[in-house]
C-alpha cells in the first residue's frame, strides 16, 4: 500500500493512512473501502493556481498573446489565488451560480509544500513537497486573462480537493501522470503532465523566487485546454495516475445546505 | 478594546494595548514599545486588494476609474509588522508604496446591502501595499510578482475598532518618505466605497472573521530606495513604519 494523509469528517486533524488503488484505505490498523469513509479537503494553507502551463493551451493562445490588451506572450508564470472560502472536499456538492448554465471543471494536479520554501533552485524543489493531491479547480467560464478573475474563480467550493494526499515518494516519476475528466461516467478531458509548459521543479524554482511557499500550501500545476463544462445533476469525477480519484456531483447554487449535505 | 497590537515580546505573541506611551501585554506585563517586535495586528485570513480605487491615481498610471472593482488577492506572505523591512530588488525602477485604509472583517457575511455593510466589518488597519511595476505584465495584473512579494505589505500597527472611526469614508491618508510627505489623500475620494466593496464581493463569495480589504491607494507615488524609511499614516489609525533594504541583506544577488 502507499503512504498517504487524509482528513476525515469529524476530525480536525490530517491523519497518516495507507491507501491503494483498488480504492482500499488503511487506517488506524483497519482497512476500509474508500467509498465508506467521509473525507474532508486535506488542506488549510494558500492555494495558488497556474494558468498556460499546458502546451496546447499556450498553443491555442498564440495569435491572442500579441494581440491587445496582453501585447506579448507572458514571461514568468501566470498566477490566480484560490481562497479559503473555494475550498471544497470529495463527494461534496459544487454550486453553480444562478444564471449560468455549467461550470468549467479544471482538472489539475496540487503539489503540497512540506516545508517553508523561498527562492528554491530547481534541483532542490522536490525535496519541499509533501505530496500531491488531486483537485477540481472550478471556474465560470471567461475568456478575457487581463484582469485578475475573482468573479469566476473564488466563489463558494469552487476548489475541491482531495480525497487524499499522496507521499512525494509513491510518485517517483511526475512527467508521465494522465489526468482524466468524466462527466456522469463519460470521458470528456485528458491531459498528461509530459505536456506541461513548466515542470513541477521548474515551476516551484521561479514562483518561490519572489514569494514563499509555506508548509501546507498548495501549487496547482496548471489548468487543462478547453476544460469542460458541467451542469446541475452532473457528477464529475477527476482520476490522476498514482495520486488518486476526486468525485463532486455539481448542483444549483440556491440548493446549497451548511456542511454540503445533498 | 479600542486600539490593539500584537507583539512578540520575552519570547512570547502577545495581544497588546496602549498605557501613558507604554504597551500593557495581556498577561499584564508593561513594555517600552521599543522592547518589541510589532506583528500584523490581525491574523488575516483571506487578503482583498482594490487597484486604481482611486480617480487620481488610476489617471496618475493612466488609466480611467473601472466601472467595477478591480479586485485581486494576496497571500500570507506579503503580511510584514510594524518597524519590518521590505525587499527591495537591485535592478528595478518603479517600486511605489501606497497607504491604504484596511478594512477587517468581522462576522460572515454573504449577500449583504450596503445600508448594512459596516454590520460586518470588525475594525480598521493600516497598509502599505507595495507594487514593483518592473514586473507589470498583462496577464490577472497586477500579477503576483508585482503584488504578492514577501513582506511587501507592511500592516499596522493597531487593530482599531470600527466603533471609534466615525466616519471611515473620510479621513486623510499621507505617506512621508524619510520624513518628507509624498503622498496625501482622502478615504472620501474612493471610487467604490468600504459598503459597496463589502455588498460587491459578498455578491458572489463568503466573507468571513478576520479577512482583510485593503481598499487602494491615492495619488502621490514616488520611485523608494534601499535605506529609505517610508511612513504611511491614516488619520485616527496610526503610523505604520517600514524600512527599505537591498538583495545583499538576503545575499541575493539578481532575480526578482
Amino acid at each position: 500500500m502507499y503512504r498517504a494523509k487524509a482528513k476525515f469528517t469529524g476530525s480536525e486533524q490530517v491523519d497518516d493512512i495507507r491507501i491503494n488503488f483498488i480504492d482500499e484505505v488503511k487506517w488506524n490498523g483497519k482497512t476500509y473501502k474508500k467509498n465508506t469513509l467521509s473525507f474532508q479537503a486535506p488542506v488549510s494553507g494558500t492555494i495558488y493556481g497556474t494558468l498556460f502551463n499546458f502546451r496546447d493551451q499556450q498553443k491555442a493562445m498564440k495569435e491572442k498573446f500579441h494581440e491587445m490588451p496582453y501585447n506579448e506572450p507572458p514571461i514568468r508564470p501566470v498566477l490566480y489565488i484560490k481562497p479559503r472560502n473555494t475550498i471544497n472536499s470529495h463527494q461534496h456538492p459544487i454550486p453553480v451560480p444562478s444564471g449560468k448554465s455549467g461550470v468549467e471543471v479544471n482538472a489539475t494536479i496540487g503539489v503540497i509544500i512540506g516545508r517553508n520554501a523561498t527562492h528554491l533552485t530547481k534541483q532542490d524543489a522536490l525535496s519541499y513537497v509533501d505530496g500531491y493531491t488531486v483537485v477540481n479547480d472550478v471556474s465560470t467560464a471567461h475568456d478575457s486573462f487581463f484582469r485578475p478573475a475573482i468573479k469566476n474563480k473564488a466563489r463558494d467550493g469552487f476548489c475541491s480537493v482531495g480525497p487524499w494526499i499522496i507521499a512525494r515518494e509513491e510518485v517517483p516519476d511526475l512527467n508521465q501522470l494522465m489526468i482524466r475528466t468524466f462527466c456522469n461516467g463519460d470521458l470528456v478531458h485528458v491531459s498528461n503532465t509530459k505536456n506541461l509548459v513548466r515542470s513541477i521543479p521548474q515551476l516551484l524554482a521561479e514562483v518561490t523566487e519572489f514569494m514563499t511557499l509555506y508548509k501546507g500550501d498548495m501549487l496547482l500545476i496548471g489548468i487543462p485546454n478547453n476544460a469542460p463544462i458541467a451542469s446541475p445533476g452532473d457528477t464529475v469525477k477527476i482520476v490522476i495516475d498514482q495520486i488518486g480519484t476526486l468525485v463532486n456531483p455539481i448542483i444549483e447554487e440556491s440548493t446549497i445546505k451548511p456542511g454540503g449535505a445533498l | 478594546m479600542m486600539r490593539t497590537a500584537r507583539v512578540a515580546c520575552f519570547g512570547g505573541i502577545y495581544d497588546a494595548v496602549e498605557t501613558d506611551g507604554k504597551l500593557r501585554l495581556s498577561d499584564g506585563r508593561i513594555v517600552d514599545p521599543s522592547q518589541v517586535v510589532w506583528l500584523p495586528p490581525i491574523e488575516a485570513q483571506t487578503i482583498f486588494a482594490l487597484g486604481l480605487n482611486y480617480a487620481d491615481h488610476a489617471s496618475e498610471i493612466s488609466f480611467n476609474a473601472p466601472d467595477e472593482p478591480l479586485v485581486f488577492l494576496k497571500g500570507p506572505n506579503t503580511l510584514v509588522g510594524h518597524n519590518g523591512q521590505s525587499r527591495r530588488p537591485s535592478d528595478v525602477t518603479y517600486m511605489h508604496y501606497e497607504c491604504e485604509l484596511a478594512v477587517v472583517i468581522g462576522e460572515t457575511a454573504r449577500n449583504v446591502k450596503q445600508d448594512k455593510a459596516y454590520d460586518y466589518v470588525a475594525g480598521y488597519t493600516i497598509a502599505n501595499d507595495y507594487a514593483i511595476r518592473d514586473y507589470l505584465e498583462n496577464y490577472y495584473r497586477p500579477n503576483l510578482p508585482v503584488k504578492n512579494r514577501d513582506g511587501l505589505t507592511p500592516i499596522g500597527p493597531w487593530f482599531v475598532d470600527k466603533e471609534i472611526i466615525h466616519d471611515p469614508m473620510n479621513l486623510n491618508l499621507r505617506t512621508y518618505v524619510n520624513g518628507e510627505m509624498k503622498q496625501e489623500g482622502s478615504t472620501s475620494d474612493m471610487v467604490f466605497s468600504i459598503p459597496y466593496l463589502i455588498e460587491y464581493l459578498s455578491s458572489f463569495m463568503t466573507l468571513r472573521e478576520n479577512d482583510v480589504i485593503l481598499t487602494g491607494t491615492p495619488k502621490g507615488t514616488v520611485h523608494v530606495y534601499e535605506g529609505d524609511e517610508v511612513v504611511t499614516e491614516i488619520e485616527g489609525i496610526g503610523s505604520l513604519k517600514n524600512t527599505i533594504v537591498g538583495d545583499e541583506d538576503f545575499h541575493r544577488n539578481g532575480g526578482i
